[in-house]
């Protein structure tokens, strides 16, 4: 039961440690050991929102004890003092009226802006929000992203170290730096979900879990931050996205590109929950959408389309104009031209790439020489094709990719 | 504590008119962080050729003359304030005159006595 309510949890208990992570995770786990012992013995109160009262009212109480012990030994010692005075005037009365010391939403906010604090370096926040908001622990996380799990704990306590050490603060951030923080978190969440979207087979289940642990994240958000446009957008982005992934291998395993989909496979439920967030953030941002929700309406227009000969192209382009001024990166220039190719014909969309090719930044970039391959095979320069696959066979790591495109060399073999 | 580095060697390009904007900007800063009650201490340090270092080796002392380290932007000066966290350390570094041409690194003081 606990995984769900694990960020909620966390994040009532590091209001009262002031953002001490390692202090409200100590207490959190006792409280859960004697849950455990004691609805082993007598069953889990089987009234809404009792158990997680009774385990924060627990952990309260860890944290009061644990505090009343650390003054014992260290007289006048600050932390253990803050969090005493913080924890002992509520816990009493919020123990008993269990209804009322239910965790808020502002809490899980504070959480999640504390976790991808601009001060944390990027491999950390992404940890750090999967093991306190997503509630999976750090030998989890380490699978997922294929690292050692003593790597993981100890990046997850270096992480929380520092939030005490340099008094990263639990809260909202001021207003004028919102707008920057808010997208270091949709950044997180887009990562997270990234990594479990993968090509690669890899391990599957934790790949997975962490789609849903990003859609998750993402829903969450939109709870707390319902009038954000770029929150709206990201869901969307995500469901969109997501809808696809049943089309996006075939029954071996093998990569299958956005044109040659069975899109019968494609899940009209997300399909519809990811258009009524991409209408939702079109409306909240005002005629000045951001990156997620333009990035969102681009996958909507392809899930409109039943047939890829249906794509409104047209539509697609005009998007990654606006999405090319809102985010002038090389790999959004890389999309659009992909785009114009569609409307322009391959030699356009190659004179685009091309440009983006003697810019060096994407040298290092398979899409880009995958896509210039594949331009190039269109204009029927074959000896061309083949040097740029290799290029992107060279860079590719995940063997389902690496399959594709030696695929795609050898039908070039027998035009 | 707010550390401010820049380099050397573009400051002492700078014209008597340039210093003296640069000179009242920070003025103004430090009224601020004195009026919110954040001012600790500050100061700023004469360049790195008048720096001398100094290292015990084996009990003998070795003097050297010029900076810790040869970097391309050096530490020009430093503040000390006193503030909740980091976020409100933040808002004011990037208040910091210099920032707009050099950096400013925040650390945390090790205060005696806690952990």
């Amino acid at each position: 039961m606990f995984r769900a309510e694990y960020g909620a949890l966390l994040a009532a208990l590091a209001r009262r440690t002031g953002g001490d992570l390692i202090a409200a995770e100590d207490a959190l786990s006792e409280a859960f050991a004697a849950a455990t012992e004691q609805w082993t013995a007598n069953g889990v109160p089987d009234v809404p929102d009792v158990p997680a009262a009774w385990v924060l009212g627990v952990a309260r109480r860890r944290l009061v004890d644990g505090a009343r012990r650390a003054r014992a030994v260290v007289d006048g010692h600050e932390r253990a003092h803050a969090i005493e005075t913080r924890a002992e005037d509520e816990v009493d009365h919020e123990f008993l009226l269990a209804k009322d010391s239910l965790p808020t939403d502002d809490d899980r906010l504070r959480l999640v802006f504390t976790c991808c604090h601009p001060a944390l370096e990027i491999d950390a926040r992404i940890a750090l929000t999967l093991n306190t908001l997503g509630g999976l622990r750090a030998h989890e996380i380490a699978r997922a992203f294929l690292v050692g799990d003593a790597t993981m704990a100890q990046r997850l306590v270096r992480a929380k170290t520092k939030i005490r050490a340099a008094g990263i603060p639990f809260a909202v951030p001021p207003e004028d730096v919102v707008p920057e923080r808010l997208a270091a978190v949709l950044r997180v969440v887009y990562l997270i979900f990234n990594a479990g979207n993968g090509a690669g087979a890899g391990d599957g289940v934790e790949r997975q879990g962490l789609v849903r642990d990003a859609l998750r994240l993402a829903r969450l958000l939109v709870e707390m931050l319902p009038d954000d446009g770029e929150v709206a957008g990201l869901l969307a982005l995500l469901l969109l996205t997501d809808a696809r992934s049943m089309a996006r291998t075939d029954t071996s395993g093998e990569l299958v590109l956005l044109p040659d989909q069975d899109r019968s496979l494609w899940d009209r439920d997300l399909i519809d929950a990811g258009r009524r967030e991409v209408e939702r953030a079109l409306v909240l941002s005002s005629g000045a959408p951001g990156p997620y929700a333009l990035q969102a309406a681009i996958a909507a227009v392809h899930a409109d389309a039943e047939r890829a000969s249906d794509t409104d192209w047209a539509q697609i382009v005009a998007l990654y104009e606006v999405l090319e001024r809102v985010e002038p990166t090389p790999v959004v220039a890389l999309n659009h031209a992909v785009a114009v190719a569609e409307i322009d014909g391959p030699a356009a969309g190659l004179a685009r790439v091309d440009a983006l090719e003697a810019a060096g930044e994407l040298d290092r970039y398979l899409y880009l020489h995958a896509t210039r391959a594949d331009l190039l095979r269109r204009l029927g320069r074959p000896a061309d094709a083949r040097a740029a696959y290799s290029r992107a066979i060279e860079l590719a790591d995940d063997p389902v990719e690496r399959r594709f495109l030696v695929r795609r060399v050898a039908e070039l073999d027998r035009e | 504590m707010l550390l401010i580095h820049g380099d050397e060697t573009q400051e002492a390009k700078s014209t008597p008119a340039e210093d003296a904007a640069l000179m009242a900007e920070y003025g103004a800063f430090h009224e601020g962080l004195a009026t919110a009650g954040a001012f600790v201490d500050g100061a700023r340090l004469q360049p790195t050729a008048t720096a001398t270092t100094v290292r015990v080796k084996n009990g003998d002392t070795v003097t050297t003359d010029g900076p810790f380290a040869e970097t391309k932007e050096q530490l020009g000066g430093y503040y000390i304030i006193e503030v909740p966290n980091l976020d409100a350390a933040l808002a004011w570094a990037a208040k910091v005159p210099s920032a707009k041409h050099g950096s400013v690194e925040v650390r945390p003081v090790w205060e005696m006595g806690a952990e």
